[in-house]
């Protein structure tokens, strides 16, 4: 059906997919959305967090008598407190242990100390200053690459891993075809070797984190308002961690704002609000600051990559490999499926045809703060698609080749689908040619590349200091993770819940594991109702972010949503129908195989007149009408979704730059992206996807940066050191689109929620580097790091300048 | 001390501490929790609201320096149930994603649209510049700000070229 088949609702809203207003928007325009800060209980007390100042530091002491005697506080927690409670450590999501109140010593700058619970915020953060710690000093490990040093301090001192290689060294952890790889790289004709740094940055949502508390001690109920991308298996977790019986958790997540991966994990603050409402009987809010978001929450990335690539002198890409020293930091508390340590990032062979590809992951511990994946990376796909990328252009550069033309000589075709990577991923479908010629074509390419010539050629006489470059990439992600015999977190299978109810008056509810921190599902999932029952999309209400109230699930991120809960709303969808098409074949007296379906309505074929809308249909269910045996009363239906497989979603880039080359001064003078997620339910959510992880990206290549001092001091902490894109950095993007359906997803969509911010990246360096003609800078090109650049010596990005 | 001043039309006095912010006064004394709070450095601008029809970052203003002063928030934005023109611009532009940033973006947008009913693409830019959003790269923003602009009575109006 194409958009303008569909039909229209009174309302004015498709009847399926289609351009259609938020319904969120309504009350976010009013300013009556409900954050978690925004949860007012009565008798809320308010917590606050001690940190500490140092890296790495012995606790000798810490006196909290001052604190306690002040007049508002109820309660102070530290991890003593903790560990009479068994809280003091908890499971990460990646079989490793995290402190939540340190006991024996810290290990990276911000960790929690101590839990401070007062009548009001402020109170909370004066008794912090009453607490006397001592600490004794160790020396930090704030180099990935001195980590695994004979000298370098142990960081985890509290793990018994006598096999360790390192007591610093947490996994090697390989993929590909080494042999075959090395083969084809002793026999290539041309082999280029680059490394390079994906930094660690931070997703920094405008929300921070923060729970509200509040255990009922009658009851023995736990209710937490809390900000979780995942509020099933942190319910879960909670049961788990707290020995809470899971029925008598509710995790809400209530508005979301914003996500990108900083959500998914359990931080200490939220155990500490439900410890600080347990000893006092009262619900506790704990929302941190932004300083505290940015310095002890999920960072991302901190990939240090050595790249080599082989091929042909005409240009034919032979092989890649690659060898990662991943700083994980002082806990391994990235979140990804348990069989995958590095998340996805072997797909790193990329969108090309070629048969030799090895990736050697050596993952480290170092004195910063835990995390790992986040920031809307795909499970690590945003690493790949960097290396690729970056690698594509030294190789084009080597050959002297223009970078599209090497492209297009080896991405794969569309024949090629499905087609199995080196690495073992099986790609569903795609026509990467034509993304790739199209999004050439709105940029104009050649056009600019003669515009390019002549800038060049202006700088070189003197005549300017101002130059050009034009930077591609084309991206393959592999989202929507399952399928559950492959991928789970904590053992808890990657496969999402879904239910729908259709109410007597053919008005529906449907409820959903997977929770929107602004992807607009309440929009979108009445959406695939409507695509799939005819019922308007205003007729459909959507629930989620409740895990009394929704099924199971393990929620949103990887853009795991329309790939997987979007699957399982269509699933339940058609399971309505076809109940739907029983009930009208016994109202209109005929075999339900005498029926036909057209978008809200069952008919009697060859008889159109004669038939039942599904607003009908559902009365009927409800009403007295006689069923057929075994046929219960009702309209509903549930679901689990278990994905057979990932989608496979891609897209072509190219960001034009203009690049001072006295100051090292980049602007981003144009964003093209063509991006191919399968059919869109929403054009305009689609595109407003795209837009936010475009700036992702140029807030990454360009700004965006956590690194550390000697002593492990972080040097992002905050908004006026970790500089966020604003509306000046950021050009009008020019979007196109290409659609190719994934053949195993019931509606053929492949999700969209982290492509851009996957994809851009390496486009805007590629671009950077292309107008100064340099081979590799790391990211992020502030104006000192491409002068430097040009001067022939590079700065290191991730330490500080001592 | 105690402090009055008039938020949204009506007179509000309060017993508070001196060193209240008033991004927290209108939030948790006020229940206004529209105006958000994103950051310590003044930076986000998801706390801007209005002092004397001016656009202020709550979060570095005493609550106190309000004082006999009118306070305007996002909640004042509609006309009971009628969104103003720039909320409708919003929607229509799809200017929001998570919603956190908005109520601040607005604010600052609505005082550039009192000032210059028919901005340009780079001085909506260079206005909004204080005020960060994570979700939409500013394009839609830009665009639901020209949607107000070209619709100055909301939906049903259109500036005839
Ligand atoms: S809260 Fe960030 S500028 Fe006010
Ligand atoms: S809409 Fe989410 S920060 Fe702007």
């Amino acid at each position: 059906m194409t958009a303008t088949d569909v039909p229209v609702s009174a309302e004015g809203n498709p009847i399926g997919f289609g351009r259609m207003l938020r319904k969120e928007d309504a009350r976010f325009l009013r300013g009556r959305g409900k954050y978690v800060d925004d949860v007012q209980l009565k008798g809320m007390l308010h917590g606050a967090i001690l940190r500490s100042p140092f890296a790495h530091a012995r606790i000798v002491s810490i006196d909290t008598s001052a604190a306690e005697a002040h007049p508002k506080v109820k309660a102070v927690v530290t991890g003593a407190v903790l560990e009479t409670l068994n809280l003091a450590w908890m499971p990460t999501l990646s079989q490793d242990t995290q402190s939540v109140l340190v006991t024996d010593k810290v290990r990276f700058q911000g960790q929690e100390v101590a839990f401070v619970v007062a009548e009001d915020h402020y109170s909370a953060r004066d008794a912090l200053d009453l607490i006397e710690v001592e600490y004794e000093q160790l020396p930090a490990v704030y180099d990935a690459k001195k980590a695994l040093d004979a000298d370098a301090p142990a960081i985890r001192d509290d793990l018994d891993r006598p096999d360790a290689p390192h007591p610093n060294h947490i996994y090697d952890w390989e993929a590909g075809n080494k042999e075959h790889t090395e083969e084809v790289f002793a026999n290539a004709e041309v082999v280029v070797t680059q490394e390079m740094l994906y930094p660690r940055v931070h997703p920094a949502p405008m929300e921070t984190c923060g729970s509200v508390a509040d255990m009922d001690p009658v009851s023995g109920k736990l209710t937490i308002w809390t900000t979780t991308q995942a509020p099933h298996a942190h319910r879960t977790l909670y049961a788990l961690v707290a020995g809470l019986p899971e029925h008598k958790i509710q995790v809400i997540s209530p508005d979301i704002g914003g996500g990108f991966g900083n959500k998914v994990g359990i931080y200490p603050g939220y155990v500490c609000s439900i410890v600080g409402s347990i000893l006092t009987g009262k619900p506790v809010k704990w929302v941190e600051d932004r300083s505290e978001n940015l310095m002890s929450t999920s960072f991302a990335r901190d990939y240090h990559m050595t790249g080599a690539i082989a091929a042909t002198r005409d240009g034919k890409i032979q092989g890649l490999k690659v060898d990662v020293l991943a700083d994980h930091g002082a806990f391994n508390g990235v979140a990804q499926p348990t069989k995958y340590p590095a998340g996805f990032f072997h797909i790193f062979t990329g969108s090309y045809d070629y048969d030799a590809a090895h990736c050697n992951v050596k993952a480290v511990y170092t004195n910063k703060a835990p995390g790992g994946v986040a920031y809307a990376c795909s499970f690590r796909v945003t690493e790949a698609v960097y290396l690729v990328e970056r690698m594509v252009d030294c190789l084009a550069q080597e050959l002297g080749m223009d970078p599209a033309e090497l492209r297009m000589k080896n991405l794969l075709q569309p024949e090629q689908f499905p087609y199995t990577t080196p690495t073992g991923w099986e790609y569903d479908s795609g026509d990467y040619p034509r993304a790739l010629n199209k999004a050439m074509e709105i940029a104009g390419y050649d056009a600019l590349r003669t515009e390019q010539a002549e800038m060049r050629r202006a700088y070189e006489a003197g005549e300017s200091q101002n130059l050009m470059g034009i930077g591609i990439s084309f991206f393959t992600e592999g989202v929507g993770a399952g399928p559950k015999k492959h991928m789970d977190i904590l053992g808890l299978g990657m496969a999402d819940g879904c239910e729908l109810r259709i109410h007597p008056t053919g008005k529906g509810v449907i409820r959903l594991s997977v929770q929107s921190q602004g992807q607009g599902h309440e929009t979108t999932f009445a959406q695939i109702v409507a695509q799939e029952l005819g019922i308007p999309p205003e007729d459909i209400d959507v629930v989620h972010g409740d895990t009394d109230n929704t099924p199971f699930g393990l929620g949103t991120y990887g853009s795991r949503s329309t790939p997987v809960s979007g699957a399982a709303a269509a699933v339940v969808s058609r399971r309505v129908r076809d109940k739907a098409r029983i009930i009208a074949a016994a109202a209109l007296e005929c075999s339900p195989d005498d029926l036909e379906w057209e978008p809200g309505r069952w008919f009697v074929k060859g008889d159109p007149d004669r038939g039942q809308t599904i607003q009908e249909i559902a009365m009927a269910a409800h009403g007295s009408l006689e069923l057929p045996e075994g046929v219960e009363g009702h309209l509903d239906a549930t679901a689990v979704y278990d994905p057979p497989e990932l989608t496979y979603p891609f897209g072509a880039y190219i960001c034009v730059t203009d690049v001072d080359a006295g100051t090292g001064q980049v602007k981003v003078r144009r964003f093209i992206a063509v991006d191919d997620c399968g059919p869109r339910i929403n054009p305009m959510i689609v595109d407003g996807q795209i837009h936010g992880g475009l700036a992702d990206g140029i807030g990454m290549a360009l700004m965006e940066l956590i690194a550390f001092d000697s002593n492990g001091t972080n040097l992002g902490g905050s908004f006026m050191d970790y500089l966020l894109p604003t509306a000046m950095e950021c050009p009008s993007y020019e979007l196109g689109e290409t659609v190719t359906p994934s053949p195993h997803h019931p509606l053929g969509v492949k999700g969209v929620g982290e492509s851009a911010t996957v994809g851009s990246p390496a486009a805007v360096v590629n671009s950077v580097l292309d107008a100064i003609q340099i081979r590799a800078a790391d990211m992020p090109l502030t104006p000192a790091v491409v002068w430097r650049a040009m001067q022939g010596s590079p700065l290191r990005n991730d330490l500080a300048i001592e | 001390m105690q402090v009055t001043m008039t938020v949204n039309g009506d007179a509000v006095t309060r017993e508070i501490e001196p060193r209240m912010l008033l991004v927290h006064f209108v939030r948790d004394e006020l229940g206004l929790t529209g105006t958000h709070w994103g950051c310590d450095t003044s930076n986000c601008g998801t706390c801007t609201l209005w002092i004397d029809g001016e656009p202020v970052k709550s979060c570095t203003t005493l609550a106190v320096m309000a004082g006999g002063h009118e306070v305007r928030t996002v909640e004042d934005l509609a006309d009971g149930a009628n969104l103003s023109p720039l909320q409708q611009g919003f929607m229509e532009e799809h200017g929001l994603q998570c919603g956190f940033c908005t109520p601040g973006m607005m604010m600052t947008a609505q005082a550039l649209l009192d000032k210059q009913p028919d901005p340009d693409e780079a001085t909506i830019r260079e206005a909004i510049c204080g005020n960060l959003c994570r979700c939409t790269g500013y394009e839609n923003i830009v665009k639901a700000v020209r949607w107000a602009a070209e619709h100055p009575a909301g939906a049903d109006s259109e500036v005839s070229a």
